[in-house]
């Protein structure tokens, strides 16, 4: 994944998400959080202390859930990496804990663990040790920010409650966003961020923790969603792709009986693939789904 | 040409100095322009500084540690050398791979390109044993452009002249905004293929997407497999005997004719409707009341 978002380093510079998928474990949760943007970090010597007591509010708040810490780790003084054991409402839990200042969290899951930061994909990656993580699947996003900022927290890849192991990268611009919006904001879905594409990730979560499969969610998204995209959308168990009627976005598609990878463009599976394959452009309105 | 005289030339209307020229045989109407060459440039069908290359010369590049700029720089370079024939290794899919030769050339790449391969070209014969990106021939002007997998959406946009051919299938939008030239796809296309289209021939042996020929002013598209539905203002004409021969010509050059023949083949073409200017000259708005 790090070889193929650096060979589409040319798309955007300004941040670099990877969401990745290791074996579920059942019962336990792996929880990754920032407790500020890493612009604060230049903002005086009194920051330290500042994260200092975020995170111990953290941790009181986890307390208060019942949820145990088995491992506590930071790639940099702002992100953290708990796996924690919980059995009571983890979204209630999750919700007491954005309520605190400069904390939010950017995975919670069986599965999923979520890292992004500013920089290009080496330069996360190595920040964060992936080199080293042992997974099945995996989505990521280089970004150029367009319509809004460059933060950890409008980069993608985007997750979202109450369905805890989703995570989605889209490539486009969404029409009705607003309107989709309000909508799943009076269903009572919560959103980090005004980025367009995060839409997709609640929109997404909504209808899986309704029952609704992925495959059926993505088909109905080109119906319910106005606009230009092209998207992907990981859970723990599954990988998909929706395009919309236009078909206005590109997607290249590599797929054999081992591998499937999928990128903007084809230098990015050229990356991880450098022998002569044959690959696909799927059409308007495709949705195509893959189990892990 | 040898029987009018360039006075006599001279004192023709531009239209009828094309068809005396024989420039065109098509019974052209509407807004449809014409093209017209300087009667002084006949000789001048290469641009001045375009250098004699030697096809028998031949040179190789690998292009696995190159950036796509020194890739194209370094093919300007054996063209100056006299190389008439260049083959490319290992371009891995890199953009814009090819651009900008205005020479002939016999141009060979050995694997798959990224984004607007071959743009803007004007005279070599490309082979490209691999598949393309999206914008593949944008702009080309002339030569032939052969890929031998599929290719991605924008196809041929804008095309010009030459042949630009996909024996694979190829994403939406192919040919859209074209102005001359042939466009060849061996598999399917998709959405909104031609749209916009104004001059030139589309050629697609599979199926084609929705809203074919979408708002196409002028032009053909012929297609061997189903089309999911028409654009706007595009119709379906009759299959003559000499497209039919054109067909089976044209894609036999590409050992891309269906075994089946082309007597099935779709013909699409403008229904013309969409001419409704307020500017039209009155003629032409006899052609469309």
């Amino acid at each position: 994944m790090t070889a193929m978002l650096t060979a589409l380093k040319h798309r955007g510079p300004d941040s670099t998400g990877f969401a990745v998928y290791g074996e579920p474990s059942e019962g336990d949760y792996v929880m990754r959080v920032k407790v500020a943007e890493r612009e604060d970090m230049g903002r005086g010597s009194g920051i330290h202390r500042l994260l200092e007591e975020r995170v111990e509010q953290l941790e009181s708040v986890l307390g208060e859930h019942g949820a145990m810490v088995r491992t506590k780790g930071h790639a940099t003084p702002y992100a953290l990496r708990y796996v924690l054991a919980h059995e009571g409402d983890t979204e209630k839990m999750a919700r007491h804990v954005e309520e605190l200042e400069g904390v939010e969290i950017l995975s919670l899951g069986n599965g999923l663990e979520l890292i992004k930061d500013l920089g290009d994909a080496r330069e996360v990656s190595e920040t964060y040790g992936l080199g080293d993580f042992e997974g099945t699947h995996a989505i990521g996003h280089t970004r150029m920010a367009t319509e809004s900022d460059v933060d950890i927290r409008s980069a993608h890849p985007y997750w979202a409650f109450p369905y805890n192991d989703v995570s989605v990268v889209h490539n486009g611009q969404i029409t009705n966003y607003w309107i989709m919006r309000r909508q799943m904001e009076h269903k009572g879905h919560r959103f980090m961020s005004n980025c367009d594409s995060e839409l997709l990730a609640v929109y997404t979560a909504d209808n899986l923790s309704r029952g609704v499969g992925l495959e059926e969610s993505l088909e109905r998204s080109i119906e319910e969603i106005d606009g230009v995209f092209t998207y992907l959308v990981a859970t723990k168990d599954q990988l998909g792709m929706a395009k919309d009627t236009m078909a206005a976005k590109p997607l290249v598609l590599y797929e054999s009986d081992e591998l499937i990878a999928m990128a903007s463009e084809e230098v990015a599976i050229r990356a991880i693939l450098p022998e002569e394959i044959d690959t696909t452009d799927p059409y308007d309105e495709e949705v195509r789904v893959w189990q892990a | 040409m040898a029987s009018v005289s360039d006075q006599e030339l001279r004192q023709m209307t531009q239209e009828e100095r094309v068809r005396a020229l024989g420039m065109t045989t098509e019974e052209l109407t509407g807004r449809t322009p014409f093209m017209e060459f300087d009667l002084e440039a006949e000789s001048r069908f290469t641009y001045p500084w375009a250098p004699e290359v030697n096809f028998n010369k031949s040179a190789e590049l690998d292009a696995d540690t190159m950036s796509a700029t020194e890739v194209n720089a370094r093919i300007r370079t054996l063209m100056d050398e006299g190389h008439g024939r260049v083959v490319i290794r290992n371009p891995r899919g890199m953009h814009s791979l090819g651009v900008g030769i205005l020479n002939r050339l016999t141009l060979e790449f050995e694997g798959s390109l990224g984004y607007f391969a071959v743009g803007l070209i004007d005279g070599p014969n490309v082979r490209i044993r691999g598949r393309v990106g999206w914008s593949c021939g944008e702009n080309m002007m002339s030569g032939t452009v052969v890929i031998e997998k599929n290719a991605g959406s924008t196809f041929g946009a804008a095309i010009r002249g030459g042949d630009l051919v996909c024996r694979g299938s190829v994403g939406s939008r192919t040919g859209i905004d074209m102005k001359g030239g042939t466009i060849i796809v061996g598999g399917d296309t998709g959405a909104l293929s031609g749209f916009m289209m104004q001059r030139g021939r589309m050629v697609v042996c599979g199926n084609a997407g929705k809203n074919l020929g979408d708002s196409m002013y002028d032009g053909t598209i012929y297609v061997g497999g189903e089309i999911r539905s028409l654009g706007v203002d595009a119709v379906e004409g009759e299959l003559t005997e000499l497209d039919r021969n054109w067909l089976t010509r044209k894609l036999g050059l590409y050992d891309l004719v269906p075994e089946r023949g082309v007597d099935h083949f779709k013909k699409i073409v403008a229904g013309k409707q969409l001419w409704n200017y307020d500017n039209l000259e009155p003629n032409e708005k006899k052609l469309i009341l």
